[in-house]
């Protein structure tokens, strides 16, 4: 028994509350895996923007499409979630859940910022650009990618609002620090997948 | 009821192993029907859109839903055994990957009902597969119901993953891992890598077909070729997901009837994590023909020959395990040593194939479809065979039939080599596969005719099979703990059928081939690492089997959701999506449920233990 294992439990809770059950331990191992393969599902939709991105079939091209100030707005409600995620878990581990809970509520609203604009976004694509799904390879391989990230975000929203109301009525656990760690992770997935997105979708679309 | 709600491991590969015999029948049907369509020249048995709804279906049932579930009925009847956990890391979601896999079967089939199978071949390529050619809901089938079946499969990979990583008994490292659960864990790897490459694929193929997207239709600016390269960065390494866990078994079944330890055991580690590796680099020798360029074709055609030299290296390990051993040809081993010479044809025919220039001469002939029937029939049936005789009696506490057995060995491989054997020969001549007649004085009437006779013979051998399934389940059970008497893994130190908690005491492992070395030092049996205690188990649920219904639901739903009814309630349900919202509600309330109420599980005591 090193030392490093046997620090005072904090108000009855572990120090790292997520990795003290063996459950709570494979969970966090598997959502790595799982994420391993995300990332291969977002590569191959990469793979195929990459590979479709200039099909515009004479419809409306990227250089046409895209308005920089708007997508950096979005990028940086994004990040900065990330980072008030982090917060939160910290929080967790100093085992302070309405602190906690806070975090998680910035989180959510940042996430819910950045889908109303991608909303809004792709609204105006539609309405104002004629740009639709069945437009080009294009704009099909745009809304696929973009689409399956946006779809990600809005799932990591729906489960961490669950999240705060389990943390309500059930408390900072053993069981419930598991399924926050892992939210927590699922989270920060998503906002690395934007920054491939941002570079490869937007950047490139605009300049390259 | 129970068989619903079970989260028990061994239960779930008695499911896998019944669904998956099932589909394995189905597809063995179609396989015969198409046989019989080709027995002689012109013949008008069945029509050509029946024939390719039969190709495609054949294919596709085989892989997908016939031997990919028996795998997992044999990696989840023995993993947890062999490396001394009482479970999978994830019961749970264990018996959720079954029930998905189970209802994307089902959605696949329910095809042949519902206006038309899938008929753009098994790799379903575009613009084949497009509406265009296509116009039936069959390839919608094929997406859907694949997409839901291979949830499954990823849900379990990454089950096995954590349960070999996290739940090895105290003094099992990995270089003391049986092979089988060396080969389980790098197939779940392999899993995990390529299922969302096709679950990528089938989204896209859905898209174009149900939402006019523009993905694979070159009129839009899209690219057939696309999909050939998602379908195959995911289908070469499946080639390996298939393989992999055979290579596994014929290292469990041989060192035991050889009575010797297998023969360079760390060089068999080694060679299938290179194979797996190099498996994700060749995807493109499928993909010779379509004018990939010189280049190209040369780099993929060097990187697949590469594999010829591991799996090189596994074939003389075999030989060299039987090598001065004294073998004994039970049926597990007769089907261990069928597979040798077996699958060694079809991978020489690989290397072959591998060539990129005389590719151009074999492609889409029946040269090709004699190369992968060696290798996943000869090779993986073969395998698959020589697993079940082997753990029957692990799995149902009954010894099969040996009599029965040799039948089956021996109707099984004399059909096989008939049926395909020859098939090299049709192809070299220029036969052409996926095609449902042909004219007759070509020299193509006498082959096809043994071919077809042969597929007869590989159906009786299956039915002597099940035939002695059938009679051992009348018998009492009358296997003891170490069937064979030369078990080496740790699967052998507990009774047959395990109970419920699979060991009393987890044991010590004290070396490779862990019961072996105890009981050459003289001992009974495993020294366990823990006192006896109290046991956690999981609580059964239906959750697992409620979710897979919403998911089919849901698939059923948008799958038609372009399509106008008689009834107009039923237009207007399907039309605006509630169908498919109906199906996901059950599904994330399922999951909801799941989240909120916590399983706390119950607990086997030492009291209950000790009465046994």
């Amino acid at each position: 028994m090193t030392t490093t294992h046997a620090e005072p439990m904090n108000g009855g809770l572990p120090h790292e509350p997520e990795k003290a059950t063996a459950e709570g331990r494979n969970k966090v191992l598997a959502f790595w895996l799982f994420l391993g393969g995300e990332a291969v599902l977002f590569g191959t939709l990469f793979a195929t923007f990459l590979a479709l991105r200039n099909q515009t079939n004479e419809g409306p091209a990227a250089n046409d499409l895209f308005h920089l100030p708007l997508v950096a707005a979005a990028t940086f409600l994004l990040l900065v979630s990330s980072l008030t995620s982090v917060f939160a878990i910290q929080a967790m581990h100093r085992n302070r859940p309405a602190l906690l809970r806070n975090w998680l509520l910035v989180t959510v609203v940042l996430g819910l910022g950045f889908l109303g604009l991608e909303i809004y976004e792709f609204s105006q694509y539609v309405g104002l650009e004629k740009f639709g799904m069945t437009t080009s390879a294009f704009s099909s391989a745009f809304y696929t990618l973009v689409g399956f990230h946006g779809a990600h975000v809005a799932f990591g929203i729906l489960w961490i609002s669950l999240l705060i109301g389990q943390l309500a009525y059930k408390g900072l656990t053993t069981v419930t620090a598991p399924k926050i760690y892992v939210s927590a992770m699922y989270w920060h997935f998503i906002d690395v997948v934007w920054v491939f997105i941002f570079t490869v979708v937007y950047l490139l679309g605009k300049v390259g | 009821m129970d068989w619903i709600t079970t989260v028990d491991h061994k239960k779930i590969a008695i499911l896998y192993l019944w669904a998956g015999g099932l589909f394995f029948g189905i597809g063995g049907i179609e396989a015969l029907l198409i046989r019989w369509q080709l027995i002689k020249p012109m013949n008008d048995f069945v029509d050509a859109q029946t024939f390719n709804e039969l190709i495609t279906m054949h294919g596709t049932t085989m892989i997908f839903l016939g031997v990919m579930p028996i795998i997992f009925a044999l990696m989840n009847a023995v993993i947890p055994l062999q490396i001394g956990a009482r479970d999978v890391a994830f019961p749970f979601l264990n018996a959720l990957g079954f029930w998905t896999f189970l209802f994307g079967g089902l959605l696949l089939n329910l095809s042949w009902m519902m206006g038309g199978a899938p008929d753009a071949g098994w790799t379903s390529y575009t613009p084949l597969s497009g509406t265009a050619y296509s116009g039936t809901h069959g390839v919608d089938f094929y997406t859907i119901g694949l997409q839901i079946a291979g949830l499954g499969t990823l849900i379990g990979g990454i089950n096995f993953l954590a349960t070999i990583i996290t739940m090895r008994a105290p003094g099992m490292s990995f270089m003391r891992m049986p092979m089988f659960a060396w080969t389980t864990f790098i197939t779940s790897a392999i899993i995990l890598f390529a299922f969302p490459a096709i679950t990528v694929g089938l989204v896209l193929l859905t898209f174009d077909r149900i939402l006019g997207a523009n993905f694979f239709v070159p009129g839009g600016g899209g690219s057939p070729v696309l999909w050939q390269h998602i379908f195959w960065i995911f289908g070469h390494p499946e080639v390996y997901i298939l393989i992999l866990p055979a290579f596994g078994i014929i290292s469990e079944v041989i060192p035991t009837f050889a009575r010797k330890r297998l023969f360079g055991y760390s060089s068999m580690v080694f060679a299938t994590i290179l194979i797996a590796f190099l498996g994700f680099m060749v995807w493109a020798h499928h993909m010779f023909t379509t004018g990939l360029g010189p280049v190209a074709n040369a780099l993929f055609a060097v990187s697949t020959m590469l594999i010829a030299v591991p799996t090189g290296i596994k074939i003389f390990n075999w030989l060299f395990t039987l090598w001065g051993g004294s073998v004994r040809f039970a049926t597990p081993n007769l089907f261990a040593s069928g597979f040798i010479p077996t699958f060694t044809m079809g991978g020489v025919t690989g290397v072959m194939l591998a060539s990129a220039p005389a590719d151009f001469q074999f492609h889409d002939t029946y040269f090709v479809v004699a190369h992968f029937h060696y290798v996943i029939v000869g090779g993986l049936v073969m395998g698959l065979f020589a697993g079940l005789h082997y753990w029957w009696p692990k799995m149902f506490g009954r010894m099969l039939s040996e009599t029965l057995g040799k039948w089956t060995f021996w109707t099984f491989i004399t059909g096989f080599h008939l049926t395909f054997f020859v098939q090299h020969f049709l192809g070299l001549m220029g036969m052409q596969r996926r095609v449902f007649t042909y004219l007759p004085n070509q020299h193509f009437d006498t082959l096809n005719l043994v071919s077809t006779i042969g597929a007869g013979l590989m159906g009786i051998g299956t039915l002597v099979f099940l035939t002695n399934i059938i009679v051992t389940s009348k018998k009492p059970p009358d296997a003891g703990d170490d069937p064979w008497e030369d078990g080496r893994t740790l699967e052998w130190s507990i009774p047959s059928p395990p109970p419920e908690y699979n060991f009393k005491q987890t044991p010590l492992v004290r070396g490779l081939d862990a019961f072996w070395k105890e009981k050459t030092a003289g001992n009974k049996g495993m020294a366990p690492a823990e006192p006896i205690g109290s046991i956690h188990m999981p609580s059964a649920t239906p959750l697992p089997f409620i979710m897979s219904v919403g998911i089919f639901i849901a698939g059923l739903g948008f799958m038609f959701s372009r399509d106008h009814f008689g009834s107009a309630l039923v237009s207007f349900l399907f039309n605006n999506y509630i169908v498919t919202g109906l199906g996901l509600l059950i599904t994330f309330g399922a999951m909801l449920m799941r989240s909120l109420y916590d399983d706390h599980g119950w607990h086997i005591e030492p009291g209950e233990l000790e009465g046994r």
